[in-house]
């Protein structure tokens, strides 16, 4: 039987990059510019790899996408939908109105009407009030009057319990069958503005989503791919087409999570720091078990505050085009940088600006550009940069470190050629080929998750119990989204105990994972 | 003086690090102040020298679970119908309000509260940063009664609370808490102009806002927030004793929940100009020791603050985690929540600690514009 063929395609906002594995291997690559369309540019990324590897499209088992263009869209305000927000929380919240802080142009393009409705649940499931059932149903038909693009639906303590959620969306569609409605629980966690900010934006976005997914579909068709497709959310694991369409504010950062994904796989590593060094910027992030390290304080998204599972993430201003000065005797690098000018600007390319390339290249470890145009650098200056630009770099890495001791270092990007030393804390570095398509061989490599937040009482059923139902649900939430039950396993776990409440009330998160259950090739 | 809209998120940041690790979230008051503001509402902080000593004033705050409040989100009718049973009950009309607690999330609802009915709101507070328990004030020291106390829920179910001790006051009410769904909004200690002028922490309000607006200043010009923060607090009447203790990375986090409260023990280990060396900080609630090896560094009721070591932000015990970067603060707590009827109340003993409370400056004799990290950064 031959090996699973699959590929991988990354959208970015400038560069379109697909690749073609065969299980770990590396069979083709390819970069070409983003699209406006998105579809066509990711027709010729998959064209340009199955032709160069000289692979028949049936033979493709998968094929994932990661994309960054519904973050784009919404940060933009960009063919967003005006969508109406259905908030179950009376006679709780009235306090705050929906999108209260939101900037004005997001809150034009996106807002339409909002109805507070009595309902919601307390922290132990008791509820606030009951649905009030007649005012959902009036509140549907104002809703298809004003606000068409769809409901975004929000109930107090609905991760604990999502039923009056769920019996809102019922009676909304018994007038109108085909709303578009975006229920919280979801897709959000604990925090009841967050999660209904990311309920709102959901609904915003999901037209033009149900437009790309279907892009993208027939786009396969055309190429003759039948095998399924996915597109990668947030945390480096898989989505159905058909959930992005209904959810895509779970793709949200999803490209510097398949970067780190896919540095982990090119240099085999499980648990590693990826520093990830472009023009500007040096992004350093965790890899913990393979996925990278969640953050843990709120994101803001275009201004908008959210609870998104989102890589933890550090950003320095050191990168390839860096302005490097002298002042006071002292070297700095960075944060100003030359950015995409760099090919003008540097001074190995014939410009005037003093660049950490040039450095890189003056002390003899890079070769870029025309090295007679740093000749002429000061020794002792070009040294002080060389220590400058590994103490940055080694402080992020620091920042970053899961425990005190040494750990593995994954280096990719373009500006890794200002690295050549060993870095303090870490017990290796590596940089490994294929660095450049990181992101879209990290999309092609991505597993399916299931998830679990929810408060359990431990005065009720005891620790244990707690853990092992909340172990199962979360198993059994990753086969339902595709994974083969062999291969799931629990990869976090995190126990928050909620304070001043009685009956040892704990909230759990759990979070499985699982390879996705490929059927092997078909010839 | 009239709070305007920009100043929401200064004071929201000042009230956060005053909150010294606890005291809840500012960020869902600062919401609820904006939609106060954008209703019509304003805010008028009046100085308590401009208070009659018959006026009526009375303080307000949110007592319960700070992940009942992320969730359930208070209506604003709760508070009015709190201070509505209170009046009826005392047969007087309520003059100004106070704020009880100006670390966290309750600096801000006082405000919404005052804006809602066009009630001025004294520039103070009953702690000068957050405790975990309603005896905990200078109104209780100075002997004002903490009840009788009146606590509303969502419903504007009402609980009229009286006890002859402020402990029994809290005792009772936290019961009543837990049936009113894990938060409720409370009137207490009513007293009179009088009262109010003998017992404050006075300034507070204005004190936290010139401290989060002297941070959002520094970061907008893209000076050192830590230098600015220092400046601010050296030139307050109060605070003016501010040391950076330590600097390092979250190395160890010890959680438990016993009683209703979050205990805790964090472990920092020392990063630059402290490399080598080593910090624990412990909790309930609010971080109340701050210890190298035996040495005690800063100790309740004096304010430490775990702030984030690029950027000043605060960080709330809930929020800290293994790998952060961190600076530690500890901050002189007003003369007034020093005495020793204060001490007793809230000073180390009534936290279970052996260590005899010793002011910050005493403990760090060394002043804070030629303290290690800051040298280094000028």
């Amino acid at each position: 039987m031959q090996k699973a063929l699959r590929i991988g395609v990354d959208v970015g906002g400038t560069n379109t990059d697909a690749v073609l594995l065969c299980e770990s291997e590396v069979l083709a690559e390819y970069k070409s510019p983003t699209t406006a369309d998105v579809s066509s540019g990711v027709v010729a990324a998959i064209r340009d790899v199955l032709t160069s590897a000289q692979i028949s499209a049936a033979r493709i088992s998968a094929v994932m996408i990661g994309t960054t263009h519904f973050t784009n869209a919404f940060v933009e305000a960009k063919n967003l939908a005006s969508v109406g927000v259905l908030r179950i929380a009376a006679p709780a919240s009235l306090a705050v109105r929906p999108m209260v802080d939101w900037p004005s142009r997001l809150l034009e393009a996106v807002s339409g009407h909002v109805e507070i409705v009595g309902g919601g649940y307390n922290y132990d499931g008791r509820p606030i009030a009951a649905l009030d059932e007649a005012a959902v149903r009036h509140a549907a038909k104002v809703f298809r009057a004003r606000s068409p693009g769809g409901i975004a639906v929000c109930s107090v303590f609905a991760p604990v319990n999502a039923d009056m959620e769920v019996r809102a969306a019922q009676i909304i569609r018994e007038d109108w069958p085909d709303a578009r409605i975006t229920l919280s629980s979801e897709i959000g966690r604990i925090g009841f503005i967050e999660r209904e900010n990311a309920a709102i934006m959901n609904c915003a976005l999901t037209p033009m989503a149900e437009r790309v997914v279907a892009s993208f579909e027939v786009a396969l068709r055309d190429l003759g791919i039948g095998a399924p497709f996915y597109i990668s959310q947030n945390d480096g694991t898989l989505l159905s087409p058909d959930s992005v369409a209904r959810h895509p504010v779970l793709t949200f950062a999803s490209g510097p999570t398949n970067s780190m994904r896919g540095a982990a796989l090119l240099s085999a590593a499980d648990s590693a720091l990826v520093i990830d060094i472009g023009g500007t910027t040096t992004d350093v992030g965790a890899l913990v078990n393979g996925f990278p390290r969640e953050s843990s304080i709120a994101v803001d998204i275009g201004g908008v505050r959210t609870n998104f599972r989102m890589p933890d993430l550090l950003s320095i201003g050191l990168g390839g085009g860096s302005l490097v000065d002298v002042k006071d005797g002292k070297v700095t690098v960075g944060p100003r940088s030359v950015g995409f000018r760099i090919r003008e600007d540097a001074l190995v390319f014939g410009g005037k600006t003093l660049t950490a390339t040039d450095i890189a290249v003056a002390a003899g470890y890079a070769d870029v550009g025309d090295r007679r145009h740093v000749r002429h650098l000061d020794r002792s200056m070009v040294e002080a940069a060389v220590d400058e630009i590994h103490r940055l770099v080694e402080e992020a890495l620091d920042r970053m470190k899961t425990g005190a001791s040494a750990a593995p270092v994954i280096l990719v990007g373009g500006g890794s050629v200002l690295i050549n030393r060993e870095l303090r804390g870490a017990s290796s570095v590596t940089i490994p080929g294929h660095a450049g398509v990181a992101n879209a061989i990290g999309a092609a490599i991505a597993q399916v998750s299931g998830e679990i937040d929810r408060v359990y009482s431990y005065e009720k059923i005891g620790r244990d119990e707690s853990m092992r139902l909340a172990k199962e649900e979360a198993c059994g939430n990753a086969v339902a989204s595709g994974a083969s039950t062999d291969s799931v396993r629990i990869v976090d776990v995190e126990e928050l105990p909620l304070q001043y409440l009685p009956g040892a009330a704990v909230r759990l998160r759990v979070k499985a994972v699982g390879d996705l259950a490929l059927s092997e090739s078909r010839l | 003086m009239k709070l305007q809209l920009s100043d929401i998120d200064d004071l929201a940041r000042g009230a956060a690090i005053l909150g010294t690790g606890g005291g809840g979230d500012p960020y869902l008051g600062g919401l609820m102040l904006r939609q106060a503001l954008l209703d019509g509402g304003t805010v008028e902080l009046i100085d308590v020298e401009e208070l009659r000593d018959d006026a009526f004033a009375l303080p307000f705050a949110m007592m319960g679970a700070p992940t009942v409040i992320v969730e359930k989100l208070p209506n604003g009718s709760e508070s009015i119908a709190a201070l509505r049973a209170m009046e009826a009950h005392v047969g007087k009309k309520v003059e100004a309000i106070l704020c009880a607690e100006i670390g966290g999330i309750n600096a801000l609802l006082p405000l919404v509260l005052g804006a809602r009915l066009g009630l001025p709101i004294v520039d103070g507070d009953g702690m000068g940063r957050a405790f975990p328990q309603l005896q905990m004030v200078t109104y209780h020291i100075f002997g004002v009664s903490a009840s009788p106390m009146t606590m509303a829920d969502e419903h504007s179910n009402t609980v009229l609370l009286q006890a002859k001790e402020a402990i029994e006051v809290e005792r009772i009410g936290r019961s009543v808490v837990v049936a009113m769904g894990g938060m409720a909004q409370v009137c207490l200690y009513p007293m009179t102009g009088a009262d109010a002028k003998r017992s404050m922490v006075r300034g507070t309000l204005s004190l936290a806002l010139g401290l989060g607006r002297a941070i959002h200043v520094a970061r907008k010009s893209s000076t050192d927030p830590f230098e600015a923060l220092l400046r601010f607090l050296e030139g307050t009447e109060y605070y003016k004793h501010c040391r950076i203790l330590f600097e390092g990375k979250m190395a160890d986090l010890l959680r438990e929940t016993r009683g209703g409260y979050a205990f805790g023990r964090a472990r920092i280990d020392g990063m630059g100009p402290y490399a080598g060396r080593r910090m624990d900080v412990q909790f309930q609630n609010e971080h109340l020791i701050a210890q190298e090896g035996g040495d005690v560094r800063a100790i309740v009721p004096d304010l430490i603050a775990v702030l984030d070591s690029a950027t000043a932000e605060p960080i709330t015990t809930e929020g800290l985690k293994y790998g952060q970067r961190v600076r530690v603060l500890g901050i002189s707590a007003a003369p007034i929540m020093r005495s020793s009827q204060a001490l007793a109340v809230f000073g180390p003993q009534a936290f279970g600690l052996t260590q005899p409370f010793t002011p910050v400056e005493v403990l760090n004799p060394v002043e804070a514009s030629t303290a290690p990290a800051v040298e280094e950064k000028s």
